[in-house]
C-alpha cells in the first residue's frame, strides 16, 4: 500500500527553484535513503511530506491512515529552557511514564526519562528523538540526517537501531543522509535527489548509475567499495562468478 | 470597601500583571524575542497619543497599536532584514512617532511620565477589572495552547510534523503579549513592561527542571517583585514602576548566586 504519493511536486523557497517536478511514491515496510549533494532538496522534500513547506504546484497525498514519526536533522534547545526527557517526550500530547520508558527502551536509551535534555550526548539526543518519534506508533518514519555529528561508530550503532526499529514495528522508513556506504547497504531502494530526481532504484542500480556517479564523482570511491564489499558477501553463496568479477572490477577503481 | 484603599487596588493591579506576564515571560525568553517585547511596548505610546486625540480609553488605543505592531513584525519577518534590526527600527520609530504625536496634542498637558514608567498608585476600580480581565484572559490561551506553543518553540519542523501550525502559534502569542502591553502600561510603563516579562523569567531559569516549573516561579518571582516594590516605593517614597523592576532585577541577581552555589556544591 502506498503511504504517501507525491506526483509534479515543485518547490520554490525565496524565489530558487528547490524541487523540479518530483514524483515519488513510498510503500508500507519499505526503507528509502535520499541521496544528494548539499542544495539538492533532500530535507525540502521530507518537510514537504510532513506539511513544512507547501508546494509551489504538484501535490503530496498521504494514506488516510498515515502516522509520522519524525526526527528532524537538528533540534537547538535553548539554554534557557529547562526540559527533561520525560516531558519531552510528552510533546505535544503527555504521555503516561510506562509508555515514555518503553520509547526510551525501544531506542536504546533505557533510563534517561529525567535527565535534562541539555545534559545528553550526540548520540543519546539522537535516540531520544527517536524515541519521541516513535510514541505515536508511526507507519512511516522520516529521518533527516540524523547522525550528524555522530562519529562513525555512533552512526552505525544508530542505523542498526533503526533495522531493530523496523523489524518490531514494521514501519517504512525514508531517511536522507551522507553516509552512502552506511545507509544504502541497508535500503530497499535510493533516490538520487539534485532538485529532480536523477536516478532511482534498488542501491546497486543507483550506485552504478551515469547520474549518480556525476554527482558523487570521485569523492566516494571509498565508500562505494565499502558499500560493494557488504553487498558482495550476501550475494558469494549464488554466485561466484559474479564475486570474482566484482573483485577485479573493484581493484580497477 | 477594601478595593476603595488606593494601596490594595495598586498590590492587586501588579500582582494580575506579573501573573499574567511570567508564563508569556518564559516563551519570550525561549525564543529569544526580547525585543519583540520592546518593540510592541514602545508601539504603545503611539496609542496612547492615538487613544487622546481620538478620546477613545488608552486601553483600546494601547491595545489596537500593540496588535497592528505584533501583526507587522510577524508579517516581516524572514523578508530579507534580520529580526533583531527589523525590531529594533520598528520599537524606536514606534516610540519617537509616539512622543511627536503626543506633544502636537492640542490643549492636553498629559502627564507622559506616567505613560512612560506607569502610576500604580493613581489604578481606578475600573482600570482593576482590564487588567485582571485582560490576565485572565491571556492565562487562559497560554494554558490552551501550551502544548502547541512549547513544541513550536522546540522546533517549527517537530510541529508540523504532530499536525501543528507554528505561524498560528506564532500569532496567538504574538496576540497574548499585545494585551499584556496594553494592561500593563498603566502599572509599569510602556520602557518598563518588558523588564516585567524577561526578568522573573531570566530569575526563575536556575530554580526549574521543566518548563511548566519555570513559568510557575516566574509568576512567583513577579508577585514578590510587584508586591515588595510597591511597599519599598511607599517606605522609601521612589517612583514605584522602576521600584518593581529594580527588585526583580536585584532578585534575579540573586538567582545567580543560588545557582551558582547549588552547582558549586554538586561539582
Amino acid at each position: 500500500m502506498t503511504l504517501v504519493d507525491i506526483q509534479g511536486l515543485n518547490v520554490r523557497l525565496g524565489g530558487n527553484t528547490v524541487l523540479h517536478h518530483v514524483d515519488f511514491q513510498i510503500g508500507t515496510g519499505e526503507i528509502v535513503t535520499i541521496v544528494g549533494p548539499n542544495g539538492s532538496g533532500k530535507s525540502t522534500l521530507l518537510r514537504a511530506i510532513i506539511g513544512a513547506v507547501k508546494p509551489t504546484s504538484g501535490q503530496v497525498k498521504p494514506a488516510k491512515d498515515l502516522r509520522i514519526g519524525y526526527v528532524p536533522q537538528t533540534l537547538h534547545i535553548d539554554p534557557t529552557l529547562p526540559i527533561t526527557v520525560c516531558r519531552f517526550l510528552g510533546l505535544p500530547s503527555r504521555v503516561s511514564t510506562q509508555i515514555a520508558n518503553e520509547a526510551l527502551i525501544g531506542a536504546g536509551v533505557e533510563g534517561l526519562g529525567n535527565q535534562q535534555m541539555a545534559d545528553l550526548s550526540g548520540g543519546q539526543f539522537q535516540r531520544v528523538l527517536l524515541a519521541r518519534a516513535l510514541l505515536n506508533r508511526p507507519n512511516l518514519l522520516l529521518l533527516d540526517e540524523a547522525t550528524q555529528g555522530l562519529d562513525q561508530l555512533g552512526s552505525a550503532a544508530f542505523y542498526r537501531q533503526i533495522e531493530d526499529v523496523r523489524r518490531n514495528m514494521g514501519c517504512s522508513v525514508l531517511m536522507v543522509s551522507h553516509e552512502l556506504h552506511v545507509v544504502m547497504s541497508a535500503s530497499d531502494r535510493v533516490i538520487c535527489l539534485n532538485g529532480h530526481v536523477c536516478c532511482e532504484g534498488a542501491p546497486e542500480h543507483v550506485a552504478s548509475a551515469p547520474e549518480y556517479r556525476a554527482l558523487f564523482g570521485s569523492g566516494t570511491q571509498g565508500a562505494l567499495a565499502l558499500y560493494r564489499h557488504e553487498h558482495n558477501h550476501s550475494h558469494d553463496h549464488q554466485d561466484g562468478h559474479d564475486h570474482s568479477h566484482s573483485n577485479n572490477h573493484e581493484a580497477a577503481e | 470597601m477594601m478595593l476603595d484603599s488606593f494601596l490594595v487596588r495598586a498590590a492587586l493591579a501588579g500582582l494580575g500583571v506579573a501573573i499574567a506576564a511570567a508564563p508569556l515571560g518564559c516563551f519570550v525568553v525561549w525564543r529569544r524575542m526580547a525585543y519583540f517585547g520592546d518593540a510592541t511596548a514602545h508601539a504603545a505610546i503611539l496609542g496612547v497619543a492615538l487613544a487622546l486625540s481620538f478620546s477613545m480609553s488608552i486601553f483600546t488605543g494601547v491595545l489596537t497599536v500593540a496588535l497592528l505592531m505584533a501583526a507587522l513584525v510577524s508579517s516581516l519577518s524572514g523578508r530579507g532584514f534580520a529580526m533583531d534590526t527589523l525590531l529594533g527600527v520598528m520599537a524606536h520609530s514606534a516610540l519617537a512617532f509616539g512622543l511627536v504625536a503626543v506633544s502636537l496634542l492640542q490643549g492636553a498637558r498629559i502627564d507622559l511620565m506616567a505613560y512612560l514608567f506607569g502610576d500604580i498608585l493613581a489604578v481606578g476600580k475600573t482600570d482593576l477589572a482590564v487588567i485582571w480581565i485582560g490576565a485572565v484572559l491571556v492565562l487562559s490561551m497560554v494554558t490552551w495552547r501550551w502544548s502547541a506553543l512549547l513544541t513550536s518553540t522546540l522546533n517549527p519542523d517537530l510541529a508540523y510534523a504532530s499536525g501543528i501550525n507554528p505561524r498560528r502559534e506564532q500569532l496567538v502569542l504574538t496576540l497574548a503579549l499585545a494585551l499584556v502591553v496594553a494592561v500593563a502600561i498603566k502599572v509599569v510603563g510602556a520602557l518598563l513592561i518588558s523588564a516585567m516579562l524577561i526578568i522573573p523569567a531570566a530569575a526563575a531559569r536556575a530554580f526549574a527542571n521543566t518548563p511548566e516549573r519555570m513559568a510557575i516561579i516566574a509568576a512567583g518571582i513577579g508577585a514578590m517583585s510587584a508586591l515588595g516594590g510597591l511597599q519599598l516605593s511607599i517606605h522609601f517614597d521612589t517612583p514605584t514602576g522602576p521600584t518593581i523592576v529594580g527588585l526583580a532585577a536585584v532578585l534575579f541577581a540573586l538567582s545567580g548566586v543560588g545557582d551558582m552555589a547549588r552547582r558549586a556544591g554538586q561539582g
